[in-house]
């Protein structure tokens, strides 16, 4: 079976992976959500209001950069960066938040709510809700408020509410389960801004698609700088929004080779990485059957990064559907390599990158040592690293 | 015919209501748990649910997840579940089990079906297969004479709960609030009114559960529902046990569930 660009089915499948478990209570609310976002992605006035903010708010698009020194220093094939970092706020997330944000007032709602792992969706979603005048409630774990509080500091700013997660491991994962029981109680006047393409359908293809700008320009801007398709594109892979959002564009060009890249923790044991692509097997986790790291009864296991957005067990269906195809090669590297790589990319190019991204940059490196020089890469630079500088600074026993 | 059948047939001939106690397996240990099973049956309740617990409760508020936690915490593990189970089988009251589909996938749904049948369960709630989700599983479920309760919610439009009610087996699942489980002060004011409505549209039994916790609910909802399900009400005993001792948490359990039931009638 190869891979196709026209999933998900109307049940939310990609192949054998997705769907929608999730209590029935919910289960209206999602049917609802998609045919609203059905409509208004056929609606030109949405598409139009939709393209001024990405382009005036969000300030795209963003630069495909040739990462001349990395490249130099890698002595293989050419280093693009699709810099996803320059968007306001910081990271790919806002190209989700204001879709969706757009989407909420198109359903007549109020108020929001979302989940925030590293903090930036929560920050891009924080951002949206000032920019339309809803309330907003951001649930995060007690260990990510620890671990970013600069960006637990930039939501309240904006007027959101930070809500403590204290139950389970205290990361993204309790806090999408909060997130999903305040929505349990509040579906009829809330919308649930989900941050990456997990959960139950329509969420993954939804932001998907609303990520996918990302791809798109990638395209047009490569055959404008060097007049063709890159040979290799490189993303990191949490959830999996700014991959998907960057490959998606590229599934029916299957001449372009796709490498998603996740979290290899501390080891390759259960509990020291958060890469379940790599590790894990299908289960149902959040609302959707795909990759996840659980134990043989089907309790979801804890994982682990230095990244606070890619630690997380799950990972979206589709990228599950495009392991099972083949389209995309999933690999991982570990803390250590990812925080080499962003030491790298500070000294040789001048770019602090977050963490997470770190991890897409440190497998594009090697890569591209692999590769001769008449080849691409493009890394999807998925967020800068402002956020991240306590906990590196902390990682490399340095003082601030 | 499963027990659950059996059980609504002879309670609607003697124009009975069921009442159906939840509890976690495993909090503080399966020991409680079975000693809590057999209060129950002790104390006439006519029908006991089983939580299976699981790490990611979406649907459950804060006294059930702590309970699950509690019970995952010391580690336990589906098929000592399932053989503590197999220990009370000779209880009158039939048993059924609530779990996540993560748990029922994991396991493979054929297998989840023969450990629980083999464990005397007569069938499950499994709150995350909803309607779209479930046919297959289903299908398995009908070939073994389990049941397949599904659940129906206030925010389930009225065509899909009569095509719910089509694919529910044993009885339906009445959710009366749209939210998470947990005990409440007050039930929804609509909520006998819409009870009462899908009793009209279908001739499974019709039992309510979300919210209630104190004879006064079960007084309010006697006459229209064909049963009533309490879970957290019951769970938040077990937060004080002491598995050393746990002799004057199932006395508190069991005089609990004395007085619900002393209230539907």
């Amino acid at each position: 079976m190869s891979a196709t660009s026209q999933v998900p089915d109307q049940h939310g499948r990609f192949g054998d992976f997705g769907g929608r478990y999730v209590p029935e209570t919910l289960v209206h609310a999602l049917e609802q959500l998609d045919l609203a976002y059905r409509e208004a992605i056929r609606d030109a006035d949405f598409l139009k209001t939709l393209d001024g903010l990405l382009k005036d708010y969000v300030g795209r698009p963003s630069p495909l950069y040739f990462a001349e020194r990395l490249t130099e220093a890698c002595g293989g094939a050419q280093i693009y960066l699709k810099r996803e970092d320059l968007n306001h706020t910081g990271a790919h997330k806002i190209n989700n938040t204001v879709g969706q944000a757009l989407l909420t007032k198109r359903m007549g709602k109020q108020r929001v709510i979302a989940e925030t792992g590293a903090g930036q969706h929560g920050v891009a979603t924080a951002t949206a809700c000032a920019r339309f005048g809803f309330e907003c409630i951001v649930y995060m774990g007690e260990e990510d408020i620890r671990r970013q509080s600069l960006n637990v500091f930039n939501m309240k700013r904006m007027g959101a509410e930070v809500r403590p997660v204290t139950t389970g491991s205290r990361t993204l994962r309790d806090a999408v389960n909060e997130a999903m029981r305040d929505w349990m109680s509040s579906v009829q006047d809330t919308h649930y801004i989900l941050g990456s393409v997990v959960g139950p359908h329509p969420f993954p293809a939804m932001v998907r698609d609303f990520q996918a700008v990302i791809g798109r320009e990638t395209i047009t801007q490569a055959e404008a700088s060097f007049g063709k398709l890159p040979d290799t594109v490189v993303a990191c892979v949490g959830g999996g929004s700014n991959a998907a959002g960057m490959f998606y564009p590229f599934v029916d060009h299957s001449e372009v080779e796709l490498v998603g890249v996740e979290a290899g923790g501390r080891s390759n044991l259960l509990g020291d990485h958060a890469a379940p692509l790599t590790y894990g097997q299908p289960g149902v986790l959040h609302g959707s059957l795909s990759y996840v790291m659980q134990d043989e009864d089907g309790q979801t296991a804890d994982v682990h990064s230095i990244s606070a957005g890619l630690d997380y067990p799950g990972v979206g269906p589709e990228h599950s559907y495009w392991k099972q195809t083949g389209r995309v090669n999933y690999t991982s590297c570990s803390d250590k390599e990812a925080l080499d790589a962003h030491g790298k990319l500070a000294q040789l190019e001048g770019i602090l990158a977050a963490v997470e991204s770190s991890h897409a940059i440190a497998k594009a490196m090697q890569i591209a040592t692999e590769r001769s020089p008449e080849e691409k890469v493009v890394v999807c630079l998925s967020g800068r690293g402002d956020k991240d500088v306590f906990e590196i600074a902390r990682l490399l026993e340095e003082e601030i | 015919m499963s027990a659950i059948d059996d059980l609504f047939g002879r309670l609607r001939a003697e124009n009975q209501k069921a009442f159906i106690p939840f509890i976690t397996a495993g909090d503080p240990n399966l020991a409680v748990t079975k000693a809590i099973l057999e209060a129950f049956d002790a104390q006439g309740c006519h029908l006991a649910e089983i939580g299976l617990p699981y790490s990611d409760p979406i649907a459950d508020g804060p006294t059930i997840q702590a309970s699950y936690t509690r019970a995952l915490a010391d580690k336990i593990k589906v098929p000592d579940i399932f053989s503590m189970l197999s220990e009370v089988k000779s209880l009158s009251m039939p048993r059924v089990c609530m779990t996540s589909y993560s748990i029922v996938h994991r396991l493979g749904e054929q297998k989840f079906l023969e450990m629980s049948t083999t464990s005397g369960l007569a069938g499950a709630i499994i709150p995350d297969l909803p309607l779209e989700e479930s046919p297959r599983f289903a299908g398995l479920c009908k070939e073994h004479d389990f049941s397949l309760i599904q659940l129906v919610t206030p925010m389930t439009p009225r065509d899909r709960a009569l095509r719910i009610a089509e694919n529910s087996s044993g009885f339906l699942y009445f959710v009366s609030v749209t939210g998470i489980t947990g005990t409440r002060d007050s039930l929804p004011e609509d909520l006998l009114q819409n009870v009462a409505w899908m009793k009209e549209q279908t001739s499974l039994p019709v039992c309510v559960g979300f919210g209630i916790s104190r004879p006064d609910h079960v007084r309010e909802l006697r006459d229209v529902a064909d049963g009533l399900i309490v879970g957290s009400g019951i769970v938040r005993h077990l937060e004080s046990c002491d598995p050393a001792n746990p002799e004057e948490t199932i006395q508190k359990v069991s005089n609990y569930v004395g007085e619900m039931i002393a209230a539907l009638k």
